[in-house]
């Protein structure tokens, strides 16, 4: 197995708030990121796909092809939006690392097809990360 | 969320915390012409220091009312008072009582911020990766996901 791993920048905005908790309970749980008017960040994120080497193409997909559908699932999604109201997927979700990573897997595993999704990573920032992958597939 | 034959989803919430410290590589068990075959320059007997940067990887369910595996406040108090308190501006060697016998090498280091991390009671702690520097890292995962990884 060999796994290939490409990377994205895509940059967004989003604002921490639950409308089931009060005003008060917002601003304990999520401190700065439930500032009303939001936030946001340059997102990186990786995504690594495994299999093995096609023997006629050395390859185990072709890059353009990934480049392609990460630009259609991911960029033209996310890229210069605000994440709670223009991306119908996290509609009813807050817009946390961990669920937009989620959300990423999910748009992209059923549209890889050559090799299979292995992990991704979205980084918010240097300092904070979210993998997604199978259990049983390393996390490492 | 699983598809036929594949295992579930699982999402990891990765955070970098940054430390200064010393050490010194050296062992009373070695002699010094051994000590310093072995450790080199990280044997100087006044030491050395490093900007260190531990990676810590936790792992559990989202939950659906914050969208979090743990609240990021929660992990960083806990972090800092467990880790970078006592170890921050510190030399290892000589002040962390977990290297009074077991030499300060960043593989020792891995395996004692995993012991004292482990009990986070937010989430489950899938592993602790440090750099020692911007060439040198290190991880360690716990012997229970080592050997159900072979």
């Amino acid at each position: 197995m060999v796994t290939i791993t490409r990377k994205i920048e895509f940059a967004a905005s989003h604002r921490y708030n639950n409308p089931a908790l009060s005003a008060e309970e917002n601003r304990r749980i999520f401190g700065k990121c439930n500032n009303p008017h939001g936030h946001g960040h340059n997102y990186i994120l990786e995504v690594t796909v495994a299999g093995e080497p096609d023997p006629m193409t050395g390859m185990v997909l072709d890059l353009k092809e990934l480049k392609e559908l990460l630009e259609k699932e991911v960029m033209q999604r996310m890229d210069h939006r605000h994440l709670n109201h223009e991306v119908p997927e996290l509609a009813g979700k807050i817009p946390t690392c961990e669920n937009i990573a989620q959300v990423i897997w999910e748009l992209l595993e059923p549209k890889i097809t050559r090799g299979r999704l292995h992990r991704i990573r979205l980084h918010e920032s240097a300092d904070l990360f979210a993998d997604c992958y199978r259990n049983g597939a390393s996390g490492a | 969320m699983s598809g036929a034959g594949k295992g579930d989803l699982k999402t990891v919430l990765g955070r970098r915390y940054r430390f200064a410290a010393s050490h010194r590589l050296h062992s009373d068990r070695l002699s010094a012409k051994e000590n310093q075959r072995v450790y080199g320059k990280c044997s100087n007997p006044y030491g050395h220091g490093h900007n260190y940067v531990v990676e810590v990887q936790v792992s559990g369910e989202v939950d659906p009312a914050t969208g979090m595996i743990a609240n990021l406040a929660d992990l960083d108090g806990y972090v800092a008072r467990e880790v970078l308190e006592a170890f921050d501006h510190r030399n290892l060697s000589e002040e962390v009582a977990a290297f009074r016998e077991v030499v300060a090498t960043t593989e020792n280091l891995c395996i004692e911020i995993y012991s004292r991390l482990k009990l986070f009671p937010a989430a489950h702690l899938e592993r602790v990766r440090i750099e020692e520097t911007g060439k040198n890292s290190f991880e360690y995962a716990g012997e229970e996901s080592q050997r159900s990884r072979l």
